[in-house]
């Protein structure tokens, strides 16, 4: 079942440039686990969503089976949303985008969904460099069906059952680094201070932008001996930096020090500033966040925060060449090149 | 010896190498019989292969319009010492065995009722080339010149043939002609010509065309309005994407930017494909993608959801020689059963069977109106016959100012204006509901997709009621697509009958052969093309009004027979099977052997090709 959330508010929410509170931008109850990670995930959507005054109708969210993939539902009521098949998000999101390149794509998977039977679709999706914003919620097992490990529970990792996993993880930034993604980035359902902005500046990329956020499952996987408990996770994150997002034509309102900051200006016009960023990782250089990663992989941290991004990233449309108008607009008079082309066509085949 | 006779009536095969370029010119051979005004039927019977194995094109030539396969071969030109044993032992009595006598024949493969031709085709090769690549490909168009002086052919219809195909490559044209004239002069000079078969000018082709289905699908693509295609390649649909590819290219590029009113995307599988067609069509778009049978297998569980969902999908399958990768470049009509009810759960699928090229550009174009209205996938079955020869057809038309049915989207008008909007509600009680695409509307039509029970306001629910109401109501659409899809052509026989056949795609034309053949011993039958499943109530009525109904289909296990017992409950004593599996496209010779064999009393095993090549060729 689902519930509409009352949508009686206090009269003076904060509102956005549209007019929206953050309200208009929830979607129904959640029917999941208290204290799950993906719904404070779904929350942090819908605080970066409201924050950049993104019109919600303009927005299409999709996903594909799990409790992840369920969690659409409890954020951005007033979007169009696809809870397609296991696995399978990345090609719906694809035709999708190919239809209406206007709108924002937000795809939203599980650790299952992505690293097991869905790999192939998220390698190829990185690989074509789809403007969307892919979000992954990270559990390390799959919740859905009771707890099993996924392909991304760290070896040794032990989940409620009480195995020890004995496969080596699947690490998906790293995937995404070599498949082609441009904006990669790791972060945590407990530490919403980095994950909004980081959703914000994943939006603003134009390209295929994953956020690979680690979410712990309360039920199954969150006990002493897993890595994606979130204790486990508060004593093991280790940030690259801090990341601020500062929307078009925004006063910089954040002091940083200066020598250890970058400002990278986005397509759309605003901009993200990355200070503090540990030393020797260049977020815009893939070697340099290949190293990182492998780095924090073998001292057995996680690496968070903004990992790789592409500055001058150009999004499958922009490779293909297509339209400029949404393909999704165009009508017979458009499409059809009527009969007279068809009687020269016949001509040439007699 | 017995010579056959005939006038433009005749089977001819050519037996090649694949990958040495024959392909063109036995091209040339069909198309310039049909522009002598000749009913042509040329079929590519390839293999698997890039280079090296045997491939052979079999051309009917038939004054009379017959264009499936008749069974049987009058004409053998052997260019392939590979297949020779096969070739020559395919021949008819009194038939003719035209080889390459560079190499004189292996005496053990002579025939005595055959007559044998000999033409030097590699000996003058090499005296008149000393490239290589030449000596291959015009070795190839030497064979064709000989051709035309044995069966007394328009030397100057092959001449402008020519000069049409290097149309642009203007320095190919003398070398091409000067190689037919090789031929022309070997055969005339040292054979007896023309052979007792023989062709003259005819006016049979009226404004016939002469194109392969898959071109003709993606020109119906081009058409219907399709924007969006995904596939990943498979034999024998590659060349529908290809063709759209071809005319998007042409037609679709904007004029002031150069940009593409098109997206083509190569996916990674086949289920990729189908998700990347769910997603645009569910956007918006009008999107399709080509695949095979294995592709189809793949896709199912998608097609669950766009039937389910009740999103528009198109989806053509090319279907070929199945199970598994089975006999991939040969033909077949059996992913019937695999497509009609794709994917688990009650699930049933709408499918259009063309049998022209003509048909597959209108059902092409008209899939992407029947998906939008129906809000269902629908599966366009072609075959690889169908798809990758080049067919008779008649020429392809479209309606200038022909709108495309869009089906029912709420506007955001509609929306504003205070319409209700429930994704699933059936406010027409057509079982057709409304949709809104994304962004339609800042605050109103939003509604969320999914595979999973909801109710009509597209809620999640897991209520036994409202799951059940919802299974009926696509029932109900079932109906309400029985009106939608092209209806089946009927044919009656001259005579009152109380026996019939049934057919569908590519057993068409050699189903009215064999009738024709049937009616001359006095065997009369009325016949149904059935042209789109759900069957509608014509069928069920022609069907009940015949005693006994043959349904002739190109697959191992009557899966259309199948089809129409189960969807119209009838006992297995009513229809009777008629099949051919055995990859090549099934003949009028093959048909009427197996109708007599019925009529006669005899339950018959679906006949093995060589018995039926005992009993009159095939
Ligand atoms: C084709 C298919 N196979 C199996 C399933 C069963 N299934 C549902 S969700 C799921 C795993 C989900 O794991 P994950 O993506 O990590 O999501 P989580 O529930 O952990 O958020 C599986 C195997 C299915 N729905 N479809
Ligand atoms: S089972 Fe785990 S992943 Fe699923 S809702 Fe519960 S806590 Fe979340
Ligand atoms: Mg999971």
């Amino acid at each position: 079942m689902s519930y509409q959330i009352p949508k009686f508010r206090h009269p003076d929410l904060p509102v956005n440039e549209l007019g929206y509170t953050r309200a208009d931008y929830e979607g129904s109850i959640s029917t999941l686990c208290a204290g799950c990670g993906h719904d404070s995930i779904s929350g942090a959507i819908v605080r970066a969503c409201h924050e950049l005054s993104i019109e919600p109708h303009k927005i299409a969210k999709l996903s594909g089976i799990g409790c992840s993939s369920k969690a659409p539902t409890y954020f951005l009521g007033k979007s169009h949303g696809f809870n397609s098949v296991h696995g399978r998000m990345p090609s719906v999101v694809t035709g999708a985008a190919m239809a209406n390149r206007d709108l924002l794509y937000l795809g939203v998977s599980g650790d299952g969904d992505t690293a097991s039977i869905g790999m192939g679709q998220f390698a190829h999706v990185a690989r074509r460099n789809l403007n969307m914003v892919y979000i992954v919620m990270n559990n390390g097992c799959y919740g859905l069906t009771k707890g099993q490990d996924s392909a991304t529970a760290d070896e040794g990792s032990v989940s409620k059952k009480g195995d020890a996993n004995i496969y080596s993880a699947i690490d998906l930034c790293g995937t995404a680094l070599q498949m082609g993604a441009t904006f990669i980035a790791r972060s945590f359902s407990g530490d919403k201070a980095q994950l909004v902005p980081l959703i914000k500046a994943a939006i603003s990329h134009r390209g295929f932008a994953l956020i690979d956020v680690v979410s712990p499952c309360v039920t199954f996987n969150n006990n002493p001996g897993s890595t994606k408990s979130y204790e486990f996770v508060r004593d093991h994150a280790e940030a690259t930096g801090t990341v601020d997002f500062v929307p078009m034509q925004k006063e910089i309102t954040t002091e940083y020090e200066a020598g250890f900051s970058h400002e990278v200006t986005m397509h759309d016009g605003s901009s993200v500033h990355l200070y503090k960023m540990e030393e020797d990782l260049n977020p815009f250089d893939r070697t340099s966040a290949l190293i990182a990663m492998e780095k924090h992989r073998v001292a057995g941290d996680i690496l968070t925060g903004l990992i790789y991004m592409d500055k001058d990233s150009r999004d499958l449309h922009d490779v293909m060449e297509t339209s400029r108008r949404p393909l999704n607009t165009l009508g017979a008079e458009d499409l059809c090149p009527g009969n007279q082309m068809l009687k020269n066509i016949n001509a040439s085949l007699r | 010896m017995k010579k056959l006779e005939s006038v433009n009536d005749f089977v001819i095969k050519f037996a090649n190498v694949n990958g040495t370029g024959s392909a063109s010119a036995n091209n040339m051979f069909a198309k310039a019989l049909f522009r002598m005004g000749l009913p042509v039927s040329p079929k590519n019977i390839f293999p698997s292969n890039i280079q090296g194995l045997p491939t052979w094109y079999e051309v009917r030539v038939s004054e009379a319009g017959y264009l499936g396969r008749r069974g049987g071969i009058d004409i053998a030109l052997s260019v392939n010492p590979q297949s020779m044993a096969q070739d020559i032992s395919e021949v008819e009595p009194g038939g003719y065995f035209i080889y390459d006598n560079t190499k004189p024949l292996d005496l053990r493969l002579v025939r005595n009722d055959v007559n044998i031709i000999g033409i030097p085709l590699t000996r003058i090769c090499n005296e008149e080339y000393k490239d290589p690549r030449q000596r291959q490909l015009f070795k190839n168009v030497i064979y064709v010149g000989a051709l035309a002086a044995l069966l007394d052919m328009d030397f100057k219809v092959l001449t402008d043939l020519v000069a049409d195909q290097f149309k642009g490559k203007e320095k190919l044209i003398l070398p091409n002609i000067h190689a037919l004239e090789l031929g022309h002069q070997y055969a005339r000079n040292n054979v007896d010509c023309p052979l007792g078969i023989r062709v003259q000018a005819a006016d049979a082709v009226g404004d016939k065309i002469l194109l392969d289905g898959n071109t003709a699908l993606g020109l119906g693509a081009v058409y219907g309005g399709a924007t969006v295609a995904a596939w990943y390649p498979i034999t024998p649909s590659t060349s529908v994407v290809d063709a759209f590819e071809k005319y998007a290219r042409r037609v679709r590029i904007d004029p002031g930017t150069g940009r593409k009113n098109y997206a083509i995307v190569q996916a990674e599988d086949e289920l990729s494909a189908i998700g990347m067609v769910i997603g645009a069509s569910w956007n918006g778009a009008r999107a399709f993608t080509a695949t095979s049978g294995p592709g189809v297998s793949l896709m199912s569980e998608f097609l669950g959801l766009a039937y389910f969902a009740e999103i528009p999908t198109v989806l053509f399958d090319v279907q070929r020689a199945g199970p598994s990768t089975g006999m991939p470049t040969r033909t077949q009509q059996s992913d019937i059963l695999s497509t009609a009810y794709a994917s688990h759960g009650d699930t049933k699928q709408v499918l259009l069977f063309p049998s022209t090229p003509k048909e597959c550009f209108d059902f092409g174009a008209q899939a992407f109106d029947l998906a939008e209205r129906l809000q269902t996938p629908i599966i366009l079955m072609t075959d690889l016959d169908l798809g990758m020869n080049d067919n008779m057809s008649p020429p392809l038309e479209w309606e200038d100012g022909r709108e495309y049915d869009r089906g029912k989207v709420m506007t955001a008008e509609q929306l504003e204006a205070g319409v209700e909007f429930g994704r699933y509600t059936d406010v027409d009680g057509d079982a057709i509901c409304y949709r809104t695409y994304p962004a339609t509307h800042p605050s109103k039509g939003a509604f969320f997709t999914r595979g999973t029970s909801r109710d009509e306001k597209a809620v999640y629910t897991e209520k036994g009621e409202e799951y059940e109401e919802n299974m009926l109501r696509l029932m109900r659409k079932w109906d309400t697509i029985k009106e939608y899809v092209p209806g089946p052509e009927v044919v009656s026989a001259a005579q009152k009958t109380d026996i019939a056949v049934l057919y569908f795609g590519t057993s068409e034309e050699s189903s009215r052969e064999a009738l024709d053949y049937l009616a001359k011993e006095g065997v009369h039958m009325d016949a149904m093309r059935v042209r789109a499943f759900p069957f509608n109530h014509e069928v069920k009525s022609f069907i009940e009004e015949h005693e006994q109904v043959f349904v002739i289909e190109q697959n191992r296990d009557a899966q259309l027979r199948t089809l129409l017992m189960a969807e119209f409950e009838l006992g297995p004593d009513k229809l009777k099977s008629v099949l051919c599996f055995d990859g090549t496209p099934i003949s009028a010779r093959n048909i009427k052997k197996q109708i007599n064999l019925h009529l006669d009393g005899g339950e018959i095993q679906p006949l093995h090709r060589s018995r039926v090549a005992n009993a009159g060729g095939e």
